[in-house]
């Protein structure tokens, strides 16, 4: 998903991130799309650091730590919990439903046993909810990580979930 | 129950009565039972066809073959050989022409297929949306070329103006008059807004325009950008669209290196050029003010208005905020003239719509009709009717917002005046179609765990409210509800209406008003006997039960 040369320590992330999307406010959620994307969350020190690095009086841009938090807790994309290695997002929506979804959300709850929101032991997954993703033609859609599955069943689950490492 | 394989219409309007259109029913049925088909196919008619040249018509599905004018003696003959043969009688095929209006028809090799009017799909998925030559090839950048060289943004605005063209994002704003406030607004700077978050369950009709034709959003926001006189634009397109905001990106790449964007377009004093923003997952950046906010980089929840952005928008400046497909509309629109626009479609909407169709039925898609064709005309004969077994129930039109319509409305004419004329709200044109399987409470259920869950929480009304209301129609679901909960709902419903802040509270009831308006009965069998009469729902004392095992 991301380049591998990149070192993945939180500074020198942020700091490509706003060499990318710019330093002044509106960047911001672009900016914590792409720390989001390398580290699967935004942690407490990323806030931390986007701050010291966008905060700038003298270019009258003005950022509190509190806004960060704010605009992370309110965008479905950004997490502010740590995430497992992939996560599987269902669509929930009525156009999924009315086509066989909730079997399809069943499976995937008892095949990981685990609830909305959570991520198993192993760290290896995490499971959510999420609206739709505009691909109804082919629904229950489920995504994992940036792969696409549509029109779903509950058999091919095991099959689908086996390709991950 | 048994199984149709085929069904005939016969046309049984005064004039095809007249021209023997009785006589024909009666062939049909008789032809059917000499072929002993009489149980895989079924009679019916269809009125109101206001074809008087190819009268009396008849129609075969699932192939939506049209055979017309069609005389009492043809009919042993076509039933032979269409339905015992399996062959079309090319001799018998109504000319194609306008069918009901509103539907032309095409000549092909397994019949007819019906004829979409592609205005705004016109070149999706047939060029390649990667190269810019395509698109030029394609009339493209003419509009602009031509709105630089020869037109003031005075007489723009004025050819949208007449065109009729009225915003395609659900509200049906007519967008010259847009154009008009914002070019007559103080201020120097001015922005024109792309709204490409399109979020609206079952609506993806953005998203092809999009990934299929990048540049007619480029070409139209530069064309919207003379008219209402601004120099800077952005497309504010949803976080999931990966391969849209790619696409774009490359677009508008080589709209610069073309001399399309940029400095002195054309030749021309006029400067304007293109960003992208891509949000980061929240329906409700889809209303126009809390996509502002979003844009200027803060949580997306919606302004109090007015002032509205039209005067004070993007950073306070007049704005002007379109949708894609309204969008994808303008430069046709500029090339071919304001009549030409409005000979399509009905007098009070003119122009297309693009349709997602989803559900219980044959095909699932996107579809691009004139405004004015009826919901059965779109399942039967673009989506190809029910799936197998599936009878029609409702329908759900716009997206989670929109109206839930039974079945006995299918026949209303799908554009802004005739929908609201019915209570019937068009919304971003997602059609979503469930058979006799689908329980309302469910439905319903599932449409304000959706809002519950999209509500910003600025103001109190939609976030208590859509959260209440799930919590009633949640208890009611599992056989726990109470009948004079649904007075209470309706409470809600009236104070979301007049209190929230923007449209998702305002239009979040919509669903719980048609539940009770259409489908009462199905919602008290839910609380009187405490049993789902579709048996979807999860009744609570059938939980306990499995529980007690």
């Amino acid at each position: 998903m991301t380049a591998p040369t990149i070192d993945r320590d939180v500074v020198s992330v942020v700091q490509a991130a706003i060499e990318k999307h710019g330093n002044s406010r509106d960047a911001m959620i672009p900016v914590l799309t792409e720390i989001n994307r390398v580290f699967g969350y935004v942690s407490r020190e990323a806030i931390h650091e986007v701050r010291k690095q966008l905060h700038d009086p003298a270019r009258q841009v003005h950022i509190a730590e509190s806004q960060l938090y704010a605009l992370t807790s309110f965008y479905d994309m950004l997490s502010t919990k740590p995430r497992g290695r992939h996560v599987i997002k269902f669509c929930e929506n009525a156009p999924c439903h009315v086509v066989g979804g909730k079997a399809v959300w069943d499976g995937l709850r008892e095949m990981l046993s685990l609830e909305n929101g959570e991520t198993t032991a192993d760290n290896k997954w995490t499971l959510v909810t999420t609206s739709c993703l505009g691909l109804c033609s082919v629904g229950p859609v489920v995504l994992i990580d940036d792969d696409m599955y549509g029109n779903v069943t509950p058999e091919q689950i095991s099959e689908i979930l086996g390709k991950y490492e | 129950m048994n199984k149709k394989r085929a069904m005939i219409l016969v046309s049984n309007d005064p004039e095809s009565i007249r021209l023997g259109a009785n006589e024909i029913i009666q062939h049909v049925t008789e032809s059917l039972a000499s072929y002993g088909l009489q149980d895989e196919v079924d009679v019916s008619t269809v009125s109101d066809v206001n074809h008087s040249n190819i009268l009396p018509l008849v129609v075969v599905y699932p192939e939506a073959v049209v055979y017309g004018p069609v005389k009492p003696s043809d009919v042993r003959y076509l039933v032979e050989e269409h339905l015992y043969k399996g062959r079309v009688v090319e001799d018998l095929l109504a000319p194609p022409k306008m069918l009901t209006g509103q539907i032309g028809w095409l000549r092909g090799h397994k019949g007819y297929n019906p004829a979409e009017h592609r205005i705004v799909l016109e070149r999706a998925g047939r060029i390649d949306p990667d190269n810019i030559e395509e698109y030029i090839t394609a009339s493209g950048y003419d509009a602009l070329g031509k709105v630089l060289s020869d037109m003031t943004p005075e007489s723009v605005i004025e050819v949208i103006e007449k065109s009729g063209l009225q915003g395609r994002g659900g509200a049906g704003f007519p967008t010259g008059r847009k154009w008009k406030f914002v070019r007559a607004a103080q201020g120097g700077k001015k922005y024109i807004v792309c709204n490409a978050d399109e979020s609206e369950p079952g609506t993806f009709k953005d998203r092809i325009v999009l990934e299929g034709d990048p540049h007619v959003i480029i070409e139209s926001m530069a064309i919207a950008a003379y008219a209402i006189g601004a120099d800077e634009g952005y497309i504010y397109i949803r976080g999931e669209y990966g391969l849209a905001y790619r696409r774009l990106e490359k677009a508008i790449l080589q709209a610069r290196e073309f001399g399309l964007l940029g400095k002195n377009i054309f030749g021309t004093e006029f400067n304007f050029d293109i960003h992208i923003h891509a949000g980061a997952g929240a329906y409700v950046c889809g209303e126009e003010t809390a996509l502002l906010e979003s844009l200027e980089g803060k949580r997306g929840e919606p302004r109090s208005r007015p002032p509205y952005p039209v005067t004070k928008g993007l950073w306070n400046k007049p704005t002007s905020v379109n949708n894609v497909e309204t969008l994808a509309n303008i430069p046709a629109i500029i090339r071919n003239g304001a009549e030409w626009y409005r000979s399509i479609g009905t007098p009070s909407s003119p122009g297309t719509k693009v349709y997602t169709i989803m559900g219980n039925v044959n095909f699932s898609g996107v579809i691009e009709v004139p405004m004015g064709v009826t919901l059965r005309e779109v399942i039967n004969i673009y989506a190809k009717g029910m799936k197998p077994g599936s009878t029609l129930k409702l329908a759900q039109t716009g997206g989670s917002s929109g109206s839930i319509i039974p079945a006995v409305l299918q026949d209303t004419p799908m554009d802004f005046e005739s929908f609201r004329k019915a209570g019937v709200s068009l919304g971003s044109g997602a059609l979503l179609i469930c058979d006799q399987e689908t329980c309302i409470v469910d439905l319903v259920k599932v449409l304000l765990q959706f809002f519950r869950f999209e509500s910003c929480g600025k103001c109190t009304p939609c976030r208590v409210g859509t959260q209440r209301s799930y919590e009633i129609v949640d208890r009611i679901s599992k056989g726990q509800g109470k009948l004079e909960e649904l007075d209470t709902l309706l409470e809600l419903a009236a104070e979301m209406e007049r209190a929230s802040n923007c449209g998702l509270g305002q239009t979040a009831t919509v669903p719980i008003r048609d539940m009770l308006k259409h489908f009462r009965t199905e919602v008290e069998a839910h609380i009187r006997s405490g049993s789902c009469p579709t048996g979807v729902c999860e009744m609570a004392q059938e939980v306990e039960k499995i529980q007690v095992k």
